[in-house]
């Protein structure tokens, strides 16, 4: 593989800098406030949006709380054994969660409902029902996309500090569409949205999410090998453009039948 | 984030008085801990860490023994007592995120080939915490790495850059990286040239990414000769005394 690589050649047939299809399907869970599947190749990722009131993280006082998870199912692989988290899907929910928290997505300043004391709580999980490589895109794009199909229920403060459902729902107040890009470093290629396979031989990689403006919001280096600076710094020009190209599709994929 | 107070008066100053390029008081004592087998003690502004290393040794338990190569184990853990209200001592989830991204950081400099079927371990202890607490970290753990007499391709020096007050700054403090606007730790091979550890909270455009990135390689470079120094410090006394010797 690393020899086919050297040569531009990948396994799959694709260019180097060539993501596999994405496909999203919306609503799968009804009793989501929002859900997603992604299937980006043969990696599978289902979200859930869950939405419930509680009290707001400490120092956040008058904002609502995002809390993000992610299990990487039994299902996913023959090499997945049920139990707690280990740190790669640890690593894996808080670089998901830094791409949607940095770039403030969602605008939690409108999520307080009685400020240091209630507020919205939202709820994302991913479950990964199958592995085939670059889960961080893969449940980064499950989770950008349930939050984006999502209607929250409407929380009402009566006399007495009372809060209730009132039954109704509502758009979440959404800023921008966070895209991260991974490329990982085999030899001496950069490669995108890289395979189960791909990820099996790679030195290194590197996590970059953009905003709506093509600007900078997380990135997480990862694995044991490293980069040059020259190195970095095109995977972050090419995370930018890619990312604009993932975010159209995204916009189409969820504006479909929504 | 919440833009409370000034985090740069009119003068170019910090919070904390610092020039936007200066970094905090950097201090590293090598070989504290006394039954390590390398062990190194830093101050990084209010930081207080200490790295101890054990190792190479046999591994326990014993199937994770790999037949051709070392395997290096870190972990990065805050005392209690170290942040301002108490801390659960129980490893949270970003502990085990630093813990790995630190292992991965330090395992490029090291020849792990060199020691099969042992197993190095790397103890990372936060006393006190201050912003930039697992730069520090590593740059306390790849001294101790060295003091354990571990074969090693290069130093591991590690800085952040950031953004605050619309500007990008050196080395960020703990009241910068709460308010600022971006933080971006960076660990980085001095000889060898390589970034092992990169991360990004913040909103930064391409320009600023740029220059973000090569100020925390300039921090990099800085901290480096830090390191040198304690070390030289440690195996042959004053550096001074050592030149005047040659």
């Amino acid at each position: 593989m690393r020899e086919a690589i050297s040569r531009s050649k990948r396994l799959d047939g694709r260019d180097l800098d060539e993501m596999r299809t994405l496909e999203i399907e919306l609503g799968i869970i009804g009793k989501a406030d929002g859900s997603s599947r992604v299937r980006l190749g043969n990696s599978e990722v289902v979200a859930g949006v869950k939405v419930e009131t509680g009290e707001p993280f400490e120092g956040l006082e008058n904002k609502g709380a995002l809390i993000l998870s992610a299990e990487v199912l039994p299902t996913a692989s023959p090499y997945v054994e049920p139990g707690p988290p280990d740190e790669e899907t640890i690593e894996l929910a808080r670089v998901v969660d830094r791409g949607v928290r940095e770039s403030e997505m969602v605008d939690l300043g409108k999520l307080a409902l009685i400020p240091g004391k209630v507020v919205y709580v939202i709820f994302v999980d991913c479950s990964i029902i199958n592995y085939d490589g670059n889960l961080f895109d893969a449940s980064s794009y499950a989770v950008v996309s349930a939050l984006m199909s999502s209607k929250l229920p409407v929380f009402e403060v009566q006399e007495g500090e009372a809060v209730v459902n009132t039954g109704k729902k509502m758009d979440p107040p959404l800023t921008t569409i966070p895209v991260s890009i991974t490329a990982v470093k085999i030899g001496d290629s950069v490669i995108l949205d890289p395979t189960a396979e791909e990820e099996a031989c790679m030195d290194a990689r590197i996590t970059i999410t953009t905003n709506s403006e093509g600007k900078f919001a997380a990135l997480q280096k990862g694995s044991t090998g490293s980069f040059t600076i020259d190195q970095i710094k095109k995977a972050a020009e090419i995370a930018r453009i890619k990312g604009e190209e993932v975010r159209t599709k995204i916009k189409e994929l969820t504006s479909n039948g929504h | 984030m919440v833009q409370t107070r000034s985090l740069i008066d009119e003068h170019g100053r910090r919070t904390d008085g610092r020039t936007m390029d200066e970094l905090r008081n950097v201090k590293i004592q090598v070989g504290i801990v006394k039954n390590a087998d390398g062990s190194a003690y830093i101050e990084f502004g209010k930081n207080r860490i200490i790295a101890a290393v054990y190792g190479p040794r046999e591994v326990h338990p014993k199937h994770l023994a790999q037949p051709d190569r070392c395997v290096l184990r870190c972990r990065y853990h805050m005392s209690p007592f170290s942040t301002d209200t108490r801390k659960n001592p129980a490893p949270s989830r970003r502990e085990v995120e630093i813990s790995k991204v630190m292992r991965e950081a330090l395992e490029p400099s090291l020849m792990l080939e060199d020691y099969p079927r042992a197993a190095i371990d790397v103890f990372v202890e936060v006393l006190q915490a201050d912003g930039g607490s697992r730069c520090a970290g590593i740059t306390a753990a790849s001294v101790a790495l060295a003091d354990a007499g571990i074969n090693m391709r290069d130093i591991v020096p590690a800085c952040a850059a950031g953004k605050v007050d619309g500007k990008i700054v050196l080395d960020i403090n703990d009241v910068e990286d709460k308010e600022g606007s971006a933080d971006m730790p960076l660990a980085y091979m001095p000889h060898l040239e390589r970034v092992t550890l990169l991360q990004l909270d913040g909103i930064l455009n391409q320009e600023e990414f740029n220059e973000c990135l090569d100020k925390a390689l300039q921090g990099c470079k800085m901290i480096y000769e830090i390191q040198r120094r304690a070390l030289i410090q440690k195996y042959f006394g004053d550096e001074q005394e050592l030149k005047e010797e040659s």
